[in-house]
């Protein structure tokens, strides 16, 4: 695997890809594009690591370090040392919005 | 609050394409905050209309914003809601915990007997619910195939009608209405920080500095998200500071020529101090925004907290520093 971009953790493998068209269809900002065979990372900056993309690659062909870009959540997951980053919807309007 | 809805057989619930009064007075309570995580939906199977078994399937959160943009866009069509237990969380968030999630889209399926009630086996989900679902795992353990539909519930009737999403349907947006809607929460939870320290700063320095405060979060939690895409660079840290900096100009130049009582060298510092105070706040404020986008990622987030953390604390303790010693100067006699 390698990386694509400077700016995020996005991976992927295009010799594990089976041609499905699952990446291209579920990212929200158009990192993936389709063709006959397979699928091209076209605009790996644009990658938002919401991890849509590696949950629905069936041949694992995409890696990518998912998490919220919050830095609200970043601040929390620092103080209080957890491991996993979370939203906590009392705290800031993230998870407000009604997608 | 739940919303209302009648029993009807088979434990399947009836849902209607009209929001009624509650249901809207419901929405504006949660675009203020109220009650963050109250609004929501009873999990399970709803019936809109007069579906039968080949009737699609929709799936969506148990948060009644999420619930009721998508019953209202199905309006005239006949269907099945399969609602989600996301905690009355909205379906980005909630996937992105994982609570609208493969597991409890696979037990809501056998909980409400799905498989018994429709003849086919394909459920359309919002495509901002594909960061927590794997739709190949869904198809091995519940026999049913994942549809992602348009990012928006508006675009099903057309996505529907095509039988497939346009390009523009796949995209995440975080235009002007979009970004307007999220103020209201900002303001509500910037309220009583704010509404303390400017009356603190009332009380020992006057008007002017309870004013700069105020100024300083406004432009954060409400100028920010108006001016976002229009402020010239690309992170918010920096977008932060420069509209924290403008909110500081009038601010200082008010302490040098109004305050006319003051030595120069007392007003010269008390300009400063609007200059070191006001913006890191609004630039705090910037990057706590980021979590209300569908626009930024960890990545870029942890580098801005690098790069602007250490900045913002220093210019704000540079700032408070000089509060403290203005306001002890002159009971020391030296202006």
């Amino acid at each position: 695997m390698t990386g694509l971009s400077p700016i995020n953790t996005l991976e992927y493998d295009i010799e594990l890809c089976t041609g499905c068209g699952m990446c291209s269809i579920v990212c929200p900002h158009g990192v993936f594009e389709q063709t006959d065979h397979t699928a091209l990372a076209v605009n790996p900056d644009a990658c938002i690591e919401c991890g849509a993309c590696q949950l629905n690659c069936p041949t694992g062909a995409i890696r990518v370090d998912s998490g919220v870009g919050c830095a609200a959540a970043l601040i929390r997951a620092a103080v209080v040392g957890a491991d996993k980053v979370s939203c906590d919807p009392e705290d800031s309007s993230c998870c407000s919005v009604s997608g | 609050m739940v919303t209302e809805h009648t029993s009807a057989a088979h434990g399947v619930r009836i849902a209607t394409s009209n929001p009624s009064l509650a249901n809207r007075w419901d929405h504006f309570l949660a675009r203020w905050a109220v009650n963050r995580s109250g609004h929501r939906v009873e999990p399970g199977l709803y019936a809109l209309g007069t579906p039968t078994a080949d009737s699609p399937v929709f799936v969506t959160a148990n948060y009644t914003l999420s619930f009721d943009a998508l019953r209202e866009a199905l309006r005239g069509m006949d269907g099945y809601i399969l609602v989600l237990d996301t905690k009355g969380i909205n379906v980005w968030c909630a996937a992105g915990k994982g609570t609208f999630g493969t597991a409890e889209l696979v037990r809501q399926i056998g909980a409400t007997d799905l498989g018994g009630i429709v003849d086919h086996r394909v459920l359309i989900l919002p495509q901002l619910g594909a960061a927590g679902v794997a739709a190949h795992h869904v198809k091995k353990r519940s026999g049913f195939k994942v549809e992602y539909g348009p990012v928006r519930a508006e675009d099903l009737p057309q996505y529907l009608k095509a039988g497939r999403a346009t390009t523009e349907m796949r995209r995440v947006t975080f235009n002007l209405r979009e970004r307007l809607v999220l103020i209201p929460v900002e303001l509500v939870h910037a309220l009583l920080p704010t509404f303390f320290a400017a009356l603190v700063l009332f009380l020992l320095a006057g008007r002017l500095a309870a004013l700069g405060a105020t100024v300083s979060v406004l432009a954060g939690v409400v100028i920010l998200p108006i001016l976002l895409p229009w402020l010239p660079t690309t992170d918010f840290g920096s977008k932060g500071f420069i509209l924290g900096s403008v909110a500081a100009l009038p601010f200082a130049l008010a302490a040098l020529y109004n305050a006319v009582d003051l030595s120069p060298a007392m007003r010269a510092g008390w300009a400063a101090t609007y200059l070191l105070a006001m913006p890191p706040v609004t630039a705090y404020l910037a990057l706590n925004f980021t979590g209300s986008t569908p626009i930024t990622s960890k990545s870029g987030v942890k580098r801005e907290m690098k790069a602007y953390v250490p900045v913002m604390a220093t210019l704000f303790a540079l700032g408070a520093l000089a509060i403290v010693v203005l306001l002890a100067t002159p009971r020391l006699g030296v202006a």
